[in-house]
């Protein structure tokens, strides 16, 4: 369909500012990365889930006990994006992958940046790069780069 | 501990996509008579109902309502309140009158508001008609009536505004 | 438990763009064919269920629009799920089985153009974790994709040729957006999306709505003397924690086919809401279906309306029993990242 006079449209923006609460695990997880530290909370059988979950998945257990993951881990999987889109975070090829911290295991879904498609795999290692501002959001780990 | 240094028990959570909307068949014959000053209903083929602002169906019958039915901008309130907030953005000074206006020949009525008027004097029946904005001004939005204003003709009798199944 | 049958399906063709159409108009078409097929009117349907997503169209409650579209003068029995229309279907189940009706009214509708389809979806993830990052649906797929090839439970060859069969397949479905055919260069040629998917690998944005009803064993044979029964539906759902799931399999499948007793039916056709080529083979693999013929219709890669898809799985293997006086078939239906909420229905022609 052509825009004709049959065809009325208008651009319209939908934004909403939101705040949530975090609770008492995310707020932790997230006073943490603030300090540039991330977290995981570990449960009575002794696994860890990094980012830091407030129930275990499958056993629901609550889970409250705190541990230091990372800042390094291994690529579970990845997606290589060459041409970014508009609201897309990095405007360089990048991808998305799910990252297993030292530590964790669960995985965490971030951003790899600063590398190329042919130095990633199933098993490369990564470490957190840190955004200059600290907000307290996921976003405070800006990317994953290459571990040197 | 500073207020700074006290854990944040929130997370910012901006939200913001972009859309084109389209106002689809029937809105659009619609606003496109608006922007020439004419108010145009739509009328359901089987129960002749006719509805304005049209949305395209009948919600009696569940057909299009495909029938356009030229109307004029005069009408009566069929129902009224007197505000005392502000609209945010908007210049009109509180205490003023948000109605239901129900054109002559329509079945339904839609919102919109009255000025030029004595708010003591408003009543339900009470004949109203548009004042448009000048015609340069003119777009695709029933914005181009900027209000209802009183019209010297006797009341009108809501009892026999309610539909007669014909 | 109440025997519930299917007994009309109606589908609007699928658009890149549905332009000066709106919701509303979109639904009306194929509620009023299903009306005229059975010879029916609303006053006949005691529940009627839609399932659609606002944010596709840019506002909360935007739903409500689309019921200018149906008969709601007198009153009716009404509700919505903020999912495929395949889970208005079985709230619609849900509703006959606890006797409050015996006849279902169930439509879903999707217009994607006219917002960012990617943005959209990325946000109705985990807003703590997962949506700061805006995560487009491709590349949440494709982290699947690249988990099975690496464990090669799938290869790169069965992708391809799912696109190649869902292509040849699309003459089959007359309502389908993508009917031309491709050969084996433009798949391989063809630009990454997100690795390992390309454009061939993900399915078409498109507008488009479709309606079902539904009737008890007491009612199914007032509208047509082929009613499919539903023998068995169940659906679950996985942790939304994506990093703790392991994607090479599918437990949610796994419990349904335990459940559904499908591992003792010979299927003679089956409809899967696989969005991405590389679902296919994967979903055959743990459905057991190698041997039968699947996606007939073309499936989501030719024609992917969004909330509608799912019960297009289901409408399509109704419509596969009753035209090819075939006897079992299974639909499935999903929502959410890397198949993480699916629902199974088997079907049967019963002679």
């Amino acid at each position: 369909m052509t825009d004709s006079k049959d065809l009325l449209r208008a651009p319209f923006e939908l934004a909403y500012n939101y705040k949530r609460s975090s609770g008492p695990v995310m707020s932790e997880f997230f006073e943490a990365l603030g300090q540039q530290k991330i977290l995981g909370t570990k449960s009575r059988a002794g696994k860890v889930f990094s980012p830091a979950a407030e129930f275990d998945p499958e056993t629901h257990e609550s889970l409250k006990e705190m541990v230091e993951v990372g800042p390094g881990g291994s690529v579970e999987s990845f997606s290589w994006i060459e041409t970014p889109q508009n609201h897309h975070l990095i405007k360089d090829p990048f991808a998305f992958a799910l990252i297993k911290l030292d530590g964790a295991d669960s995985s965490m879904l971030h951003m790899i940046a600063d590398c190329n498609e042919a130095d990633l795999s199933i098993g490369t290692r990564v470490t957190a790069a840190w955004s200059e501002t600290s907000d307290k959001r996921i976003t405070d780990i800006k990317f994953f780069t290459l571990e040197k | 501990m500073s207020a700074e240094d006290t854990p944040k028990d929130y997370s910012e959570s901006p939200i913001n996509l972009e859309y084109f909307y389209t106002a689809g068949s029937a809105t659009t014959r619609f606003l496109n008579q608006v922007k020439e000053g004419n108010i145009v209903g739509q009328g359901c083929p089987k129960c002749k109902a006719v509805y304005v602002p049209p949305r395209g169906s009948c919600p009696r019958c569940g057909v299009a309502t495909d029938i356009e039915v030229p109307l004029t901008d005069k009408g009566c309130i069929e129902s009224f309140t007197v505000v005392h907030i502000p609209i945010p953005g908007n210049p009109i000074v509180p205490p003023y009158v948000c109605a239901m206006i129900r054109l002559d020949g329509a079945n339904i009525s839609f919102l919109h508001l009255i000025q030029d008027i004595d708010i003591k004097k408003i009543r339900i029946g009470m004949r109203i008609q548009a004042v448009w904005k000048p015609k340069e001004e003119w777009t695709h939005s029933l914005e181009n009536i900027k209000w209802f204003a009183p019209i010297d003709e006797p009341d009108v009798d809501v009892a026999t505004l309610r539909f007669q199944e014909s | 438990m109440k025997r519930v049958a299917i007994v009309g399906y109606a589908q609007h063709p699928i658009l890149k763009n549905a332009g000066a159409l709106n919701e509303v108009e979109l639904i009306m078409p194929v509620v009023h064919q299903l009306f005229n097929d059975l010879g029916i009117s609303q006053k006949d349907i005691d529940f009627t269920c839609s399932g659609s997503c606002d944010y596709l169209q840019g506002a909360a409650f935007a739903f409500v629009e689309g019921l200018s579209a149906i008969q709601t003068n007198p009153p009716i029995k009404e509700s919505h799920v903020e999912m495929d229309a395949a889970w208005a279907m079985y709230e619609s189940m849900l509703k006959i089985q606890m006797g409050d009706a015996e006849t279902a009214l169930i439509y879903g509708f999707g217009k994607s153009s006219p917002g960012d389809l990617d943005a959209i979806i990325s946000l109705q993830m985990d807003p703590y974790y997962i949506s700061p990052l805006w995560p487009d649906r491709v590349s949440l797929a494709a982290l699947q994709a690249r988990v099975l090839l690496n464990q090669n439970i799938i290869s790169q060859e069965q992708m391809l040729a799912t696109v190649m069969e869902a292509r040849a397949n699309s003459k089959n479905n007359k309502n389908a957006l993508i009917t031309d055919l491709i050969d084996e260069s433009d798949y391989l040629n063809n630009p990454m999306v997100s690795s390992p998917l390309n454009k061939l690998d993900c399915p078409p944005i498109s507008d488009g709505s479709s309606a079902m009803i539904i009737a008890s064993e007491e009612k199914a044979y007032e509208f047509t003397d082929h009613p499919i029964w539903i023998e068995g539906i169940d659906h679950r759902i996985e942790s939304s924690n994506l990093g703790s799931r392991n994607l090479a399999t599918s437990n949610t499948l796994q419990a349904s086919i335990k459940q559904l007793n499908l591992k003792n039916i010979k299927f003679d056709v089956a409809e899967l809401h696989t969005q991405f080529s590389h679902e296919v083979p994967f979903l055959k693999f743990l459905l057991n279906l190698q041997d039968v013929p699947t996606n007939l219709s073309g499936g989501p890669l030719v024609g992917n309306v969004m909330m509608c898809a799912g019960l297009d799985a289901v409408g399509k293997t109704y419509e596969s029993l009753k035209e090819n006086q075939l006897t079992h078939g299974l639909a499935h239906a999903t929502s959410g990242p890397c198949l993480q909420h699916n629902m199974l229905v088997h079907l049967e022609a019963k002679k």
